[in-house]
């Protein structure tokens, strides 16, 4: 475990102690069969009440989780040998903060694109830990329009703390590329499914997030800024991020309450680094049981749809009144 | 939004006949103004008369929203609708103050509901929808009222056939309606590409400053971006940079001319010539169409 969160460490001891128990078990000093069952069962009841009466800023944490899987990891899950990786804008760079290719599922053909962290510190540095550059976007771009090209529907990863703040990212227009993203994406004739795996930083996020359904990991975060962006900014004091994240209400929960998204997916028991491989097949049943509808929907509808779907978010004073009157 | 339609049309009512341009007065209880530019100070009446330009060094200083409409429209042409959209409390959000009360402050401060207004209008001659953001109102940030108001001008544009000029000011998204502010930024780009496909023309002009969420949507997205002079604009602020990458931003960094240089502008435009280049140039696309 290369990270230990502070509410998990219940859980640690115990698995540490479960471990300790079988080495000398193992030994064959003495039988301690009984101890470790016991103790085991109390793991799962703990991880339950522990996960499920998590604050906001512990989720956020969960959802920064540096072992959380990353697209590259959920593709090689769901699509096995059937992907290939395409690399660059056509304009400037290849991004490694976004990834993106085409792939199989269950034999049919889609293209994938997300946000891509690393899983340690020089991976990260190579990543630029998931905050992307405009030639980031502008690649998920190009590679949604080959989508559309090919007729193939798409699929995308959400995870980055949010697009990059640099001297180069300005340069070349990160506001730019974001918009056209969020103007283009309403617009592609091929379905749409987003995921939101960990971190959806605010604009950086959105900019793969305009889908016709958006699914949320149950530990993940959609926010319009970070805790800690927001606490510095309204409370003038950084420290104050754990009031932040809960003020912003970016939790799955809240997420699906506010209709911005279609579902949540349950994570294995203990988050979806404790177990890729389950966390995987979830978005695979997810992206199987929703996709045929969306492919059978005609283009022009589809594109309406989806239109329709971010047209009507906002709350306004009044409306309540009104809509019952 | 079956309501809102209710609400549209009894605004449009109570406002065709009433043409609007009587400008209220003044909110500013500041006599002066520094300039941000030169440091000089300045009447405030003498700043209006002269269009917020400094009188010593011609810095353009932000302008209030009903002198930028008194700017930009014919006269008595400019007809507002939407006008009375005011904002929830989606999150029940405090920090060091409740929500609802930054909103009732800021609608007193400055005589409206929210940090935008649009409306029919007409520049040089040329019917258009006019949107002018408030920077006086909580930062021009963008929220479920103001992405409301700018999608809805930029669809009537496209089903009415009018070009549309939105003028940008403003800190970024509404951090107090969370997530409902970011899907603004989705809400108001995918209406510019309606307009897009419309074929109907879209000027942004982006002014001091136009940062965060709203530079990174529809304000960037213009057929036509213009700028003033000196406009800060941005998708993250300067300080934020500083921090992050730790090292001093070059000089003029995000400023008109840079991002004039870099490709994100077609031009920046002194103040008391953009009413004439924006007519200008509708005329120009309009003849094309």
């Amino acid at each position: 475990m290369a990270l230990e969160l502070d509410f998990e460490k219940p859980i640690i001891e115990i698995e540490k102690r479960i471990k300790d128990l079988k080495a000398i078990s193992d030994a064959g000093h003495v039988d301690l069969t009984e101890e470790i069952a016991l103790l085991s069962s109390k793991i799962e009841p703990l991880k339950k009440e522990i996960y499920s009466n998590l604050e906001p800023w512990q989720v956020a944490r969960l959802a920064r989780h540096i072992d959380r899987p990353s697209t590259l990891e959920y593709v090689k899950h769901i699509c096995g040998d059937d992907f290939v990786e395409m690399h660059g804008d056509r304009l400037f760079r290849d991004d490694p903060a976004i990834v993106g290719g085409i792939g199989v599922i269950d034999g049919r053909s889609v293209m994938i694109v997300g946000h891509q962290k690393g899983c340690d510190t020089q991976s990260n540095i190579y990543r630029n830990f998931g905050m992307p550059h405009p030639e980031g976007y502008r690649k998920a771009l190009r590679l949604m329009r080959l989508a559309e090209q090919f007729n193939m529907p798409i699929i995308t990863f959400i995870d980055t703390p949010g697009a990059f703040p640099g001297i180069g990212a300005e340069e070349r227009g990160q506001s730019e590329a974001i918009a056209k993203n969020l103007a283009e994406m309403s617009a592609i004739r091929v379905p749409i499914m987003c995921f939101i795996t960990g971190e959806g930083g605010s604009g950086g996020a959105l900019a793969l997030g305009v889908g016709d359904k958006v699914f949320m990991f149950e530990f993940s975060i959609y926010s319009v800024i970070s805790a800690e962006g927001c606490a510095a900014i309204l409370w003038n004091d950084p420290n104050k991020a754990k009031e932040a994240a809960s003020a912003l209400k970016f939790k799955s929960t809240d997420l699906l309450k506010a209709g911005i998204i279609d579902e949540i997916l349950t994570e294995p028991v203990g988050g979806a680094h404790r177990d890729h491989k389950t966390a995987a097949e979830e978005i695979k049943k997810c992206i199987l049981k929703y996709l045929p509808s969306l492919i059978a929907v005609s283009a022009d509808n589809l594109i309406e749809e989806r239109y329709n779907k971010f047209r009507r978010i906002g709350k306004f004073a009044g409306e309540e009144e009104q809509e019952n009157g | 939004m079956g309501w809102f339609d209710k609400l549209r049309s009894k605004t449009a009512k109570s406002q065709e006949n009433q043409l609007k341009q009587e400008i209220p007065p003044q909110k500013t209880s500041d006599l002066w103004k520094k300039c941000p530019g030169c440091g000089e100070t300045i009447l405030t009446k003498d700043l209006v008369r002269n269009l917020f330009l400094c009188i010593k060094c011609d810095y353009h200083m932000r302008m209030p929203v009903w002198d930028r409409v008194a700017l930009l429209a014919d006269d008595n042409s400019f007809v507002e609708f939407n006008q009375e959209l005011k904002s929830a409390d989606p999150l029940n959000f405090v920090d060091s103050k409740p929500y609802p009360q930054r909103i009732e402050e800021a609608i007193k401060k400055t005589d409206a509901f929210d940090a935008a207004m649009t409306g029919y209008v007409q520049i040089e001659g040329i019917k258009a929808i006019l949107g002018v953001m408030n920077f006086e109102f909580m930062g021009g940030s963008m929220g479920s009222v103001v992405g409301e108001k700018l999608t809805d001008a930029l669809e009537r544009g496209a089903s009415e056939k009018l070009p549309v000029v939105i003028v940008a000011t403003s800190g970024g998204a509404r951090m107090q309606e969370g997530i409902l502010s970011l899907m603004q930024m989705a809400k108001t780009s995918a209406a510019v590409k309606k307009l897009n496909t419309a074929k109907v023309p879209f000027i942004s002009i982006l002014t001091d400053p136009t940062t965060g969420g709203v530079s990174a949507s529809f304000a960037s997205l213009g057929d036509f971006n213009i700028a003033e002079p000196n406009a800060l604009i941005c998708f993250a602020g300067p300080r934020v940079i500083e921090q992050t990458i730790r090292q001093k931003l070059p000089e003029g960094f995000q400023k008109a001319k840079f991002l004039l240089e870099h490709g994100m502008l077609d031009c920046i435009v002194h103040r008391r010539t953009l009413k004439k280049q924006v007519g200008k140039i509708l005329h120009i696309l309009n003849n094309g169409r």
